[in-house]
């Protein structure tokens, strides 16, 4: 008698092929490309962004400048480096699954999920000195403009901020929803649920993560270096 | 009906370690840069040493060096769809003030 299909893929990694795949590659194929084309979604979501960026800060160039040197350019150093250190160790996790090394997984990816808080606890602390400051947007928004420039604007340097804690803040977001997936992702290798043959959600999450650290890798020089030495 | 898929390429440790150190060079250079007043160029090269860095991911630790082609051509789409958005709208507003000058 055969045995129910969820019940067989439960027991064996290797029989987990969906009835509309001819085969396990066919499917990782699949997957893979559904995350890529989710991915591209991504680019246009914070593409749009990156662009209002590009127009404003060509309008509002010396309040860029103002609000630019006002960040803290250790603490998005720093995180630049944790976050490039967290995308490493999960190239490693995912070739663990590969590979079936379990272990090595759980550790990888938990060391991922570690540089991922350490990176929104950083991120948290930085907004927290921007609150701290006034410098959040809004009715309370002060600016006293530290490198005084005579073509800067309150109102240019409140623009500024508005677009670095919305490009910022999405990425916060993406980041939480990472953590979140990395976290899911431990438990189930915990339960041994990754094997050679199937481990389609690690190397997605992975490509996911990978993505979000790309992001990363643009607003660090469009908000904190591009203006730094223009004071 | 198949479909031809690659095999999953394993790649080996060492490649990923000397990604991850070139990355890390990349970014304490962008750093450093960064404080030199080198005009209109800080921002060229800072976008420089950004797309240089997303290569690295995207060719190594995302594996698309080694993916199927179809994974190749969203990758492409996504940089074509962006490159409309930006040229499109920048044409637009780069231009605006040409006849005041």
């Amino acid at each position: 008698m055969p045995s129910h299909p969820e019940s067989a893929v439960e027991r064996s990694g290797a029989a987990q092929v969906a009835i509309q795949f001819d085969n396990a590659g066919q499917q990782r194929v699949a997957a893979n490309m559904g995350m890529w084309v989710f991915l591209s979604t991504e680019v246009m979501f914070f593409g749009g962004l990156f662009l209002s960026y590009l127009v404003y800060r060509h309008m509002h160039l010396n309040s860029f400048i103002a609000g630019s040197n006002d960040l803290n350019f250790w603490i998005g150093t720093i995180n630049t480096m944790v976050l490039l250190c967290s995308s490493f160790t999960m190239a490693l996790a995912v070739r663990s699954a590969q590979v079936g090394k379990n272990r090595a997984l759980v550790l990888l990816l938990s060391l991922t999920l570690v540089l991922g808080l350490v990176f929104l606890g950083l991120k948290f602390f930085e907004y927290w000195q921007h609150y701290e400051a006034h410098h959040i947007p809004g009715p309370g928004f002060v600016f006293d403009f530290p490198h005084l420039h005579h073509l800067a604007s309150e109102r240019g340097v409140e623009l500024f901020m508005f677009l670095y804690f919305v490009m910022t803040g999405l990425h916060a977001l993406h980041m939480l929803v990472g953590v979140s997936l990395i976290t899911w992702l431990i438990i189930q290798a915990r339960k041994r649920a990754f094997t050679p043959a199937w481990h389609n959600p690690v190397e997605n999450i992975g490509l996911y993560w990978h993505f979000v650290d790309i992001v990363w890798i643009y607003l660090y020089p469009m908000l904190y270096l591009i203006d730094l030495s223009k004071k | 009906m198949s479909t031809e898929v690659k095999h999953e390429h394993i790649v080996p440790v060492h490649v990923y370690v000397l990604v991850f150190v070139a990355l890390e060079i990349l970014a304490t250079a962008t750093a450093l840069l960064a404080h030199l007043d080198l005009g209109a160029f800080n921002a060229v090269i800072a976008f420089a040493i950004a797309v240089t860095k997303m290569l690295l991911v995207v060719l190594f630790f995302m594996h698309a060096r080694y993916s199927e082609r179809i994974i190749h051509a969203v990758c492409a789409v996504a940089v074509f769809w962006f490159g409309i958005m930006v040229v499109l709208t920048e044409s637009d507003y780069l231009t605006r003030w040409w006849h005041t000058r």
